[in-house]
């Protein structure tokens, strides 16, 4: 059975769930940075709670970031052997960095800000978390220093066929990586920005539900406090508010760095890898309008089915060159200068398989590059200006009593994930067929490309891989309900799941537990745990 | 002969000897908390014995996996491909040991706790087996053509030598794990990790021993010869320190025992990275599988940085979290309600 296509599907599967972990993760992460620093520095009680409530939910996502990581780490080697022995001197190495620069930074550093509250000093237990969310940042970093480098080769000299790194300061600062770097960064303070609005929306809702807040005749909130619920105190309040102004003013900011970057990032894409964002466009012809709406079968991979129905004159050049006048090359230009530069059929190269000698297509799967690219935009705007309403919504200190607005809220959460996970599907599909992109730009490296269908380990068979996507398939679907349960529980539990000396007063009144519990004994002075699994 | 391979190997066998050694007492921590647990209190007692740390002991895999594909990808492809279905069980292991050790507190019924005790145990497990038969297999041969790919379908990478391979890292993790609970609680579950060290330990390490050994006859030097030398000199001191009770002696004595052993193991095989089970000439070297010496020299660099900047902050944390624990230590399992008025 042939590897390659399935070896396909479980790259981008396992890749897509890890990026549901890593926005979060690189996203909430310097939000509560944010948090604790405010507590150290004013010392309030509301950021006290906000770190501590906020930080367990980053620590559950976080673990999943780092389980599924390590999958990512291995599988160069085991499913794509020949792309790894191919680009293994250049692209090994931003990998090596994230090990020695990144992740030992992270790893080491979240232990200590774990297990070091009251065990270090307040402003060194900030720093930890502040190094390792550093940590974080430089991982995707380096990572996305690798991933550019097959959107963009650069840096290197073609030797004996294999690309050879000769400049490494070429590849770390490779302009395709500066601009996703910042753009995947932005997208993930998106992500982050947008859990807390809806968690804090929820929980201030729930608040006007349970009677504990009020609204006076102006619309103004009334703060009140329920002693039988664990937590619900005036500070409570402060802690949802604050979380859901603070989301969404993040929110904005990520908002207006995914935009300015994502203009850099498609202009370069524009002169890098014209194809991708040709069939980003479905635009079979040269052209200068953006479609909003094309119809007709993008699947059949024939331009001449494509209708636009909506377009905006002039958007397109503007979005790839900066006027509203210079036509952009479409599908049916390209094609024939791809085949002119890389030929119309594969190699005849044992390497191949049965593939050797076929024929190349050279278009993505436009339906794939066409509504990613509309699904990732449209997302992304959803999920801002659902942030700009909440920050309006919220000017007299509380939420609307309505609960549909609350569910939406809530459903808010999904949309920069959805953004996201459209946006690395749409440039990972867009390069297609090549796992390493050849750039006409002359900044690229004249010959340094490599096709997918030669990537995949010439050594394994399609039923280990089959094996593989089953057995990670199912345990990520497993564990991703696992870990949403648990969030929901958290969150329903509010601060209190989180600061257990808050919880007391719901248990002293007789509200119970599942039994085994705690009686509610405090920690006496000589506890060595500040925090035990 | 160019020298920057030959430091990128040492690179290598130092990360996998950090791995063995820290995460080894992970894995056998979490081992020892699934078929020796003891009171809901004493698993917990253990768990948070590595909590603060096993983390970032992980990382010592992690950043040996990318060290080699930088520094030599034609091992890394070769290797991590012809073991794709042993790799793919300790990704699984992974994963479950991970999640296992965070989520096993998040909520209090038995069923729950149980399960991820299931999940600790057989990942510990795997993940010591699998990479000691994916160490042994890259010491003693693995059946690859002259491109480096396998021959001989998904199994044919099983062999005795990986199996010994797996019984020796699962041994020596298995006593190691314990031997790190006698320096760090006391009490209990001190007295048993410490009953165990003394009974396991001459067992335990044997399959290690005997892959060390096999090494040393088929390709020992007298440089490798005086490391297993001093290996079984740490290892008779750890036993007898820890037959008279000094917890410290007997843990540093098996750590150095896995260090001289290692670097026998590392010495004696140079150059060769793979041995070809199928013909001596494909065989994978230090020279024939590294990245060009401009990649080396800037890995150099980094790696001449960042790995006694890791090694210091690593230490700190073990110093911050230095303080034996006690059962009286753990606090009570918090569970909480959700904080909404119940209709």
């Amino acid at each position: 059975m042939d590897p390659l296509e399935i070896a396909r599907w479980q790259f981008g599967i396992t890749t897509v769930y890890h990026f549901i972990m890593v926005p979060l993760t690189l996203g909430l992460g310097p939000l509560v940075a944010i948090m604790q620093t405010l507590w150290v520095r004013t010392g309030q009680e509301r950021y006290l709670r906000m770190t501590k409530f906020w930080g367990k939910i980053y620590l559950i996502n976080f673990i999943m970031g780092v389980a599924t990581g390590l999958v990512q780490e291995f599988q160069f080697g085991m499913a794509w052997s020949e792309y790894s022995r191919f680009v293994g001197d250049v692209f090994g190495a931003p990998l090596a960095m994230e090990g020695l620069l990144a992740f030992f930074f992270e790893s080491t550093f979240i232990g200590l800000w774990i297990f070091g509250w009251d065990r270090l000093k307040k402003g060194v237990h900030l720093a930890c978390l502040w190094i390792a969310v550093m940590g974080s940042v430089a991982s995707a970093y380096f990572i996305i220093v690798a991933n550019s480098w097959m959107q963009h080769p650069v840096g290197v000299e073609l030797i004996d066929g294999r690309p050879v790194m000769t400049d490494v300061v070429a590849v770390l600062t490779n302009n395709t990586a500066m601009a996703a770097f910042t753009h995947a960064l932005f997208g993930a303070v998106g992500v982050g920005s947008a859990l807390l609005v809806g968690i804090a929306w929820y929980h201030l809702w729930q608040r006007r539900r349970d009677g504990i807040d009020t609204v006076d005749a102006g619309g103004r909130v009334i703060v009140g406090e329920n002693p039988e619920l664990p937590g619900r105190d005036r500070t409570d309040h402060a802690v949802w508010l604050r979380s859901l102004r603070l989301g969404a003013v993040a929110a904005m900011i990520g908002f207006a760095g995914v935009a300015a970057t994502g203009d850099i990032q498609g202009k370069l894409m524009f002169e890098q890898q014209p194809m991708k964002m040709a069939a980003a466009e479905a635009a079979c012809h040269d052209g200068t309008s953006f479609s909003v709406l094309s119809v007709g079968n993008l699947g059949a991979q024939d331009c001449d089915e494509v209708q636009g129905l909506i377009e905006i004159p002039g958007l397109l050049s503007f979005l790839a060159k900066g006027d509203f006048t210079t036509e952009v090359d479409g599908v049916n230009t390209l094609i024939p200068e791809y085949e002119e530069a890389y030929g119309t059929n594969l190699p005849d190269d044992p390497l191949y398989g049965e593939r050797a000698g076929q024929e190349i297509d050279y278009l993505p799967l436009m339906e794939v590059t066409y509504w990613g690219f509309r699904i990732m935009i449209g997302f992304g705007v959803a999920a801002t200006g659902f942030a700009a309403v909440a920050l309006w919504l919220t000017r007299k200190g509380t939420v609307p009593a309505s609960k549909p607005l609350m569910w939406l809220a809530v459903a808010s959460i999904g949309a920069p994930f959805v953004a996201n996970i459209a946006g690395w599907v749409f440039t990972e599909m867009g390069r297609q067929p090549f796992v390493v992109a050849p750039n006409p730009d002359p900044s690229g490296v004249d010959g340094v490309f490599m096709y997918t269908a030669a990537a995949v380990s010439p050594g394994i068979t399609g039923e280990e891989v089959i094996f593989s996507l089953a057995a990670l398939g199912s345990v990520y679907l497993a564990l991703f309900v696992v870990e949403l349960l648990l969030l929901i529980k958290y969150v329903r539990g509010g601060v209190a799941s989180a600061m257990p000396q808050l919880g007391h007063a719901g248990d002293e009144d007789g509200h119970g537990d599942d039994g085994d519990g705690p009686p509610g004994g405090r920690r006496s002075e000589d506890d060595v745990l500040a925090f035990a699994y | 002969m160019d020298v920057l391979p030959v430091i990128w190997f040492a690179v290598i066998a130092f990360l996998w000897t950090g791995y063995l050694v820290l995460d080894g007492f992970d894995l056998g921590v979490g081992m020892r908390i699934w078929a020796r647990g003891g009171s809901e209190k004493q698993k917990r007692l253990m768990l948070n014995a590595i909590g603060p740390v096993w983390d970032g002991n992980e990382v010592w895999l992690i950043t040996v996996g990318a060290g080699t594909f930088a520094a030599f990808p034609l091992w890394y492809a070769s290797l991590f491909s012809t073991l794709y279905i042993p790799l793919t069980l300790v990704l699984l292991a992974l994963i479950f040991r991970a999640v296992a050790i965070e989520y096993r507190g998040k909520r209090h019924t038995q069923r729950w706790r149980a399960g991820w005790d299931r999940a600790l145990g057989f990942g510990s497990f795997f993940i010591a087996f699998g990479i000691g038969a994916m160490l042994a297999s890259t010491t003693l041969g693995l059946p690859i053509d002259a491109n480096g790919d396998r021959v001989g379908g998904p199994f044919a990478w099983l062999s005795w030598h990986a199996l010994l391979g797996g019984l020796a890292v699962a041994g020596f993790s298995w006593v190691h794990g314990a031997a790190f609970l006698t320096v760090k609680t006391s009490g209990h579950v001190h007295e048993q990790a410490r009953r165990a060290v003394v009974r396991w330990m001459p067992w335990a390490v044997a399959p290690l021993i005997g892959w060390v050994l096999v090494v040393q006859v088929r390709h020992g030097s007298t440089v490798s010869w005086l490391l297993v030398v001093l290996a079984v000199i740490a290892l008779v001191g750890a036993w007898a320190a820890a037959y008279v009770d000094r917890d410290g002696w007997a843990f540093t004595g098996l750590a150095a025992f896995l260090v001289a052993g290692s670097a026998a193991i590392f010495t004696a095989v140079f150059p060769v990275l793979v041995p070809s089970t199928v013909d001596g000439a494909f065989d994978l070297t230090v020279y024939n599988a590294s990245s060009g010496s401009y990649a080396l020299t800037v890995m150099t660099w980094i790696a001449g940085v960042a790995l006694p900047l890791i090694l210091v902050y690593q230490s700190w944390s073990y110093w911050v979290f230095r303080k034996r624990l006690t059962e009286q230590h753990i606090p009570d399992a918090h569970d909480f309600l959700p904080a909404i008025l119940r209709r």
